[in-house]
């Protein structure tokens, strides 16, 4: 396999009136053509703001990409220029956001937003960029696609619009899609048939897939890798069975146990984590996940664990990994 | 009705719903404003809720769920139908009774936030109605009491002081539990309470909703769109599509054996987190999206997305038939 992306010790910070926050505190990882990579993590550890240094798009000020490389088909998108890497966004990687509102151009038709994106990028014509545009829609599973071609955002559904930012994400052909809970705010009947037409389309075309979700059944069901997220690192990183059925990180394992299952009868207990996430404008030198985990020994005070391999492809951030390893399958 | 599978020897129902209809007007026009068509929310259902049960209400947005609550809680005036709360018809109760009633009745929502006063300190937002309703009218027993209810939701005392944004969600959901039980209810509505939660904190609040229970003896009506939580905490549950109840059943009789064509399709789309299992299972996606409530489809709500769906599906309205003791479903084709 080809490596496509290659993330190498990023790091963000936000500088706040509250302090420095360290958004994203060191992650490397990578995604090879056609694979679909998911990032999973509670709410404020870093997936977003990790996606969108891919593209340069965190807001500066008050982020700021403090290091690291993002090597795309061996390039390091934090090298190139202002051109470049309007080029790259758009074209090579597209994106697809939870709330397509936001993203669209309320005041820009369906089809002018579509064809915009193909005459800029790919120097289309009119007549060319109309045509793909309609196939495009088609693709999406948009009936009547001349039709919606005419019509605004605010006329369409939540699960219609996502579609068409999915539209507008594979327009150019791209490489790699990275999808930021692209259907949160969806109904689950809608989130299944907009999950299954990227995996379907990504298979199809070949397009790697990064999908950021809070959501454990929507990564066991679509993503072939998994980094699980804490408090800006990535603290476990796996093909996904090895994060479901042999999680060698406390805070993987504690996801696990806390989630409710729609297959497992009533009234079973959960196990939740206790306590709760760490400010991240007051993180020490120790480990982050140490006032909440149940393994926790005196190292873990003061010295950070960083990613290290527990099997092939499977690597975890934990200086209990070995022990974790002991009859502890979640 | 039939019994919940953990009471046997019931008396009555501590909540009976009786072909409960909301129909909002739509309105047109920009001086005269004339009505020029209704959404129905609510287009007659009936359930009752045993003392202690958990009664799960599910289904899509917009499908009723929140309104349902809401004509329950007397925020919203129903267009039809009753309430019984103890046998006693809500909707004809005078004044003074209604409000006696009411405090019995509480609700938790998805935001806390937004539920919670910014500028109130969460010891005056939980003791306050202890004042308004003259329940601990001296302050130093009204801090007592705060300081009880903040430790049985898990939260420290001390947290009387703070001030709602600096608090983390999960903190804020505690508080708007313990601000329900401030009022001593029977029965608590929880409408997405646990929705806007991460999954770890998420763990614990349904721990401490399940203890209250217990602890208390509350019933609850738990609204939510999240099918796994749902099992997890229900005992019976309802299904909703388009104002109506589609399907109605024990709790494992539901998820093990779901049968009206519509809840089929709903826990067909949830994912498990096991990729194992999901490698294995078969997606059968439901086409289309919910049509609007302003015009509904006739017959059955669910036709045109129905994969089994006859033409006669279209005819008259499928009543809810109990297909096995206590498993009643609105579709007569499946068995
Ligand atoms: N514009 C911003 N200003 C200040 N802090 C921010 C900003 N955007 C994100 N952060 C902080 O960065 C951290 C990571 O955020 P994010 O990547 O959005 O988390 P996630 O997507 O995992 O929920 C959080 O602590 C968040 O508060
Ligand atoms: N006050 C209102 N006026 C008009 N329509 C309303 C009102 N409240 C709710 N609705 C409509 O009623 C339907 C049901 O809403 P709701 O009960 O909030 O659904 P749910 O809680 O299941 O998502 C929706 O179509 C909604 O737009
Ligand atoms: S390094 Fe220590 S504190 Fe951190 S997860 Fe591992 S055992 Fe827990
Ligand atoms: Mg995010
Ligand atoms: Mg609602």
């Amino acid at each position: 396999m080809t490596r496509l992306l290659e993330i190498e010790d990023l790091r963000v910070q936000f500088f706040t009136s509250e302090g420095i926050v360290r958004a994203v505190d060191g992650i490397t990882y990578h995604v090879d053509a056609g694979e679909t990579v998911a990032i999973v993590g509670e709410s404020g550890s870093g997936k977003s703001v990790s996606a969108l240094s891919i593209l340069r798009l965190v807001p500066d000020p008050p982020g700021k990409i403090m290091g690291g490389k993002v090597k795309f088909n061996g390039e390091d998108l934090l090298q190139i220029d202002d051109i470049a890497i309007r080029r790259v966004r758009g074209r090579d990687i597209g994106m697809v956001f939870q709330e397509p509102m936001t993203s669209l151009n309320p005041v820009l038709s369906i089809g002018r937003q579509l064809t915009e994106t193909l005459e800029q990028h790919l120097s289309s014509n009119k007549v060319e960029a109309h045509a793909r545009a309609i196939e495009l829609l088609g693709l999406v599973g948009i009936s009547e696609p001349e039709r919606r071609l005419k019509q605004y955002p605010h006329h369409l559904s939540g699960g219609m619009r996502q579609r068409v930012m999915i539209a507008m994400s594979l327009a150019c052909n791209p490489k790699l899609i990275i999808a930021d809970e692209p259907t949160t705010a969806l109904d689950v009947t809608i989130q299944a048939q907009i999950l299954e037409l990227m995996k379907d389309l990504t298979r199809h075309m070949g397009v790697a897939l990064i999908i950021i979700t809070h959501n454990l059944g929507v990564v066991a069901r679509y993503a072939d890798r998994v980094n699980v997220m804490y408090a800006g690192r990535i603290v476990e990183s796996g093909v996904a069975e090895d994060i479901y059925h042999r999680p060698r990180h406390p805070y993987t394992r504690g996801l696990l146990r806390s989630v409710p299952r729609l297959d497992q009868p009533r009234g079973e207990r959960l196990e939740p984590i206790f306590g709760q996430p760490p400010d991240m404008t007051q993180l020490d030198d120790g480990c982050a996940f140490r006032p909440r985990c149940p393994f926790a020994v005196g190292r873990c005070e003061h010295e950070r664990p960083d990613l290290e391999a527990v099997g092939p492809g499977h690597e975890s951030a934990c200086w209990q990994r070995d022990e974790l390893d002991k009859g502890v399958a979640a | 009705m039939t019994m919940p599978e953990t009471q046997t020897e019931m008396a009555e129902p501590l909540i009976q719903v009786r072909d409960l209809k909301m129909h909002f007007p739509v309105t047109d026009g920009i001086l005269v404003q004339r009505t020029v068509a209704h959404v129905k929310a609510v287009d007659g259902i009936s359930f009752d809720i045993m003392p202690g049960e958990t009664l799960g209400l599910v289904g899509e947005s917009g499908c009723g769920k929140s309104t349902t609550g809401r004509c329950i809680l007397q925020l919203e005036k129903p267009t039809d139908g009753q309430i019984l709360f103890h046998g006693d018809d809500l909707g004809s109760m005078g004044r003074a009774d209604l409000v006696a009633m009411r405090r019995k009745i509480q609700v938790i929502f998805q935001d806390p936030f937004s539920s919670l006063n910014p500028r109130m300190k969460i010891g005056d937002i939980i003791g306050e109605p202890l004042a308004v309703h003259g329940i601990e009218s001296n302050s130093a027993d009204r801090n007592k009491r705060v300081a009880e209810l903040l430790t049985v939701c898990g939260l420290s005392p001390k947290m009387a002081d703070r001030y709602p944004h600096e608090m983390s969600g999960g903190q804020r959901q505690r508080v708007g539990i313990a601000r329900a039980l401030s009022m001593k209810p029977e029965f608590i509505i929880c409408d997405e309470a646990v929705s806007a939660l991460d999954v770890s904190i998420q763990a614990q609040v349904i721990n401490l909703l399940e203890d209250l229970r217990e602890e208390f003896d509350l019933t609850y009506l738990f609204i939510a769109h999240d099918l796994s939580v749902v099992r997890h905490l229900c005992h019976r549950v309802a299904v909703m599509y388009l104002g109506k109840i589609v399907e109605l059943a024990p709790c494992d009789e539901l998820f093990d054996n779901p049968t009206h064509p519509y809840t089929r399709a709903l826990l067909d789309a949830v994912p498990v987190p096991d990729p194992t299992i999901e490698a294995g299972r078969e997606h059968r996606l439901v086409k289309g999206e919910i049509p609007s409530p302003i015009n509904p489809p006739s017959g059955c709500v669910f036709h045109p997305r129905c994969p089994i769906a006859l033409d006669k599906c279209a005819g008259p309205v499928p009543e809810l038939r109990e297909l096995r003791p206590g498993h009643f479903v609105a579709c007569p084709e499946v068995s």
